[in-house]
C-alpha cells in the first residue's frame, strides 16, 4: 500500500506545499505550531482542498486538479485521529465506534475493546472518559472505519506527562502491527524519534525532503531537522567574503565550505569548557543552571548577542571564557527551502 | 365575575394558540433547513442569505405587515393569483395571522438552530467525514442532535413570540372578532373602548402562558444537565 501527495495550498500567512510518498511505514512531519502540519493532514483527508496537486492512495486518485477530481472525505478511507479526539459526546463508546463500521457487528466492537482494556467503558459517554480511554476509543474508531491509510494529528498533546508515554509505548506496538501508510504530525522530538521511520521537518508550509529519523538524528542538514535532532545552540552564519563563515551571535568566524549554509548549531554536549580541541567560542557572564537532564553552563558570547548552552558536570563550575568544540561537531545547517 | 367569565368570548384565546402553534411548526422546518443551508454556505451568499432571514426581527411589525400586504394584496399579482387559481385569500384571514406570525418569528427559530450548529465543534463533524458517514447521516445522526438544546430553546422563542404578534397580524390580517382575532388585538381593541376588565383578564392569561413557557424552558433545560 502506498500514500502519494504532491500538493499546493495558499494559506495566508504561508503557501504549503508538500510532497510526500509514503508506504507501510510511519512517517513524521515535524514542525512548529503554525507550521502547516495540521493542514497537510486536512489536505490529504479531504477536509480541506488544495489549490493543485495530485493525492493518491493504493491507486486511487483522491484529489487531481488536473483531471478536476476531488472525492470528498467519506469516500477517500483516509482514517484521521484528531488532536482533541472529536468523538461524538452524545453517543456511548459503542455507538462512536459503530458509527464508522460498515457492517454494525457488535461481537467485533466487543473484541477491540477487549483487545484495549476498554471492555468496562461500554456504555459510558466521552465526558465520562479519561484522556486515555478518549484516545483509545478515537483509536478503536478510526480502525473500525477500516481505513486504507492513517493520519494522526499531535496524538499525545491533550494528555498528562505520565500517561503520554504509557499511551505512546502503545500507539508503537499498533504501528508495528499494521501494515498501512500512517503520517504523524507532531512538535514533540520524542515521539517523533520513538515512532517513525522517517522523518519530513515542515517550516512557513514548506515540507522539507523525508529522510531516515535515524539520518536526521545524526546528520541534521537544515535548522528545523537540527532543532529535530535536539541541537540547543542554533544561529545564523553568513559567508564571508574571504570565504569563512560568521556567525553574528556568537561573534564567531569559521572556515567551512559548502553552499547554501544559512546557520551553524552544535549540540551542548558537544561544547566543552576544556580543551579538546584548537577551536574555541569566547564567551561571558557564564552561569550553572539545573536541569532535568543534569546541569548545563549557559552564557553569552563575547561581542555577540547570542546566547550558547554547554553540557557540564557540577563539580567543575568556576569562571570560563572560552567553550571548546570539535570542528567536525559543528553542524552547518541549510536553507530550509534548499531544494526548492 | 361568573357572568364574565360565561359571557366572554373565548375565541382569541383559541386564535392565538391555534396561531402561535402554526407558526411554530411552519418556523420549525423552515428555520433548521435554512440554518443548515446557511451553516454550511460560504462566502457572499452565506451573508446575504443570513441578512435577509434575520431582517424581520430588527423592521418595525408593522413595516413587516405593510411589506405583506403588498404581497398578499387581492389586487397584487401574487394575492390575485392565490385567489383566482388556488381560491387562497391571506389578507382578513386566519392564513393572514399565520402568515404574519410566521415571519416575525421565524428567525428567532432559525438563529437559535443557526448557532446551535455553529456551536457544534468542527473536527467532530471532520470526524464523521473521515469516518464515512453520509451528509444525511451526519445531520440525523450527529448535527441535529448535538444543536438539539438550542433548537428547543429556539421553538420556545418562536412561539412565544408568535403567540404575541400585533403589529404585523393587525395589517394582513385585520381585526376579525371570531376569525383573526387574537388575543394581544382584542386587549388593544378593548382598552380603546375603555373595558379594563376585559383587557385586564387577557393580561393575566398572557402572563400565565408566559409563566408555563419559561417554567416549562426551566424544566428542559435541567432535564439535559
Amino acid at each position: 500500500m502506498s500514500l502519494y501527495a504532491s500538493f499546493r495550498k495558499k494559506l495566508l500567512s504561508f503557501d504549503l506545499s508538500v510532497d510526500i510518498e509514503v508506504s507501510d511505514e510511519t512517517v513524521s512531519i515535524f514542525g512548529f505550531s503554525g507550521a502547516g502540519k495540521s493542514m497537510t493532514l486536512k489536505c490529504i483527508s479531504g477536509i480541506e482542498t488544495p489549490d493543485s496537486g495530485l493525492i493518491m492512495l493504493n491507486g486511487r486518485v483522491l484529489y487531481d486538479s488536473e483531471r478536476g477530481i476531488n472525492l470528498p472525505p467519506q469516500k477517500r478511507r483516509v482514517g484521521y485521529l484528531f488532536q482533541d479526539y472529536a468523538l461524538f459526546p452524545h453517543m456511548t463508546v459503542e455507538q462512536n465506534i459503530m458509527a464508522g463500521m460498515k457492517i454494525k457487528d457488535r461481537a467485533a466492537v466487543m473484541e477491540w475493546l477487549r483487545r484495549y482494556e476498554l471492555s468496562d467503558c461500554i456504555d459510558r459517554y466521552p465526558a465520562e472518559l479519561s484522556g486515555g480511554q478518549k484516545q483509545r476509543t478515537a483509536i478503536i474508531r478510526m480502525l473500525a472505519s477500516e481505513p486504507d491509510c492513517l493520519l494522526l494529528d499531535e496524538p499525545f498533546s491533550a494528555l498528562d506527562v505520565q500517561l503520554k508515554w504509557r499511551l505512546e509505548q502503545e500507539m508503537k506496538e499498533l504501528l508495528k502491527d499494521i501494515s498501512k501508510p500512517v503520517i504523524l504530525v507532531s512538535h514533540d522530538r520524542d515521539e517523533v524519534f520513538r515512532l517513525s521511520d522517517r522523518v519530513g521537518c515542515m517550516r512557513m508550509g514548506n515540507l522539507e525532503g523525508i529522510r531516515k529519523t535515524d539520518d536526521v538524528f545524526d546528520h541534521p542538514l537544515t535548522e528545523t531537522e537540527a532543532v529535530l535532532a535536539g541541537c540547543e545552540n542554533i544561529a545564523s552564519a553568513y559567508r564571508c567574503e574571504d570565504g569563512s563563515l560568521y556567525i553574528a551571535e556568537w561573534n564567531h568566524r569559521i572556515a567551512a565550505s559548502g553552499e547554501n549554509i544559512c546557520a551553524a548549531g552544535i549540540r551542548s554536549d558537544k561544547l566543552s569548557v576544556h580543551q579538546i580541541s584548537d577551536s574555541y567560542i569566547e564567551i561571558q557572564d557564564s552561569e550553572l543552571q539545573r536541569g532535568l537532564d543534569g546541569h548545563s553552563l549557559v552564557c553569552r558570547a563575547k561581542g555577540g548577542s547570542g546566547r550558547l548552552k554547554c553540557s557540564i558536570d557540577a563539580e567543575e563550575v568556576c569562571k570560563y571564557d572560552r567553550l571548546y568544540y570539535r570542528a567536525e561537531d559543528m553542524l552547518l545547517l541549510k536553507d530550509d527551502n534548499h531544494d526548492k | 365575575m361568573l357572568t364574565f367569565l360565561s359571557e366572554l368570548d373565548w375565541s382569541p384565546l383559541w386564535i392565538s394558540l391555534k396561531t402561535g402553534i402554526a407558526a411554530t411548526i411552519i418556523s420549525f422546518f423552515m428555520g433548521i433547513y435554512f440554518a443548515r443551508y446557511v451553516v454550511n454556505a460560504r462566502g457572499r451568499r452565506k451573508s446575504v442569505i443570513d441578512a435577509i432571514l434575520t431582517l424581520p426581527i430588527v423592521l418595525p411589525p408593522t413595516v413587516a405587515g405593510f411589506i405583506l400586504l403588498r404581497i398578499f394584496g387581492l389586487r397584487r399579482p401574487m394575492g390575485a393569483f392565490l385567489l383566482e387559481a388556488l381560491d387562497i385569500k391571506v389578507v382578513q384571514t386566519w392564513l393572514g395571522c399565520v402568515i404574519a406570525a410566521t415571519v416575525i418569528s421565524f428567525p428567532l427559530m432559525y438563529h437559535n438552530a443557526k448557532s446551535a450548529f455553529e456551536q457544534i465543534d468542527c473536527s467532530i463533524i471532520h470526524a464523521a467525514e473521515t469516518l464515512g458517514m453520509s451528509n444525511h447521516e451526519i445531520f440525523w445522526r450527529i448535527q441535529l442532535p448535538l444543536a438539539k438544546p438550542g433548537i428547543m430553546s429556539g421553538i420556545v422563542l418562536t412561539f412565544a413570540r408568535a403567540l404575541g404578534e400585533y403589529g404585523a397580524t393587525a395589517m394582513l390580517a385585520g381585526n376579525i372578532p371570531g376569525r383573526t382575532s387574537t388575543i394581544s388585538q382584542r386587549i388593544a381593541m378593548v382598552i380603546q373602548d375603555g373595558d379594563y376588565q376585559t383587557a385586564g383578564f387577557w393580561t393575566v392569561i398572557v402572563i400565565l402562558i408566559g409563566f408555563a413557557i419559561i417554567v416549562w424552558v426551566r424544566l428542559l433545560t435541567d432535564k439535559e444537565k
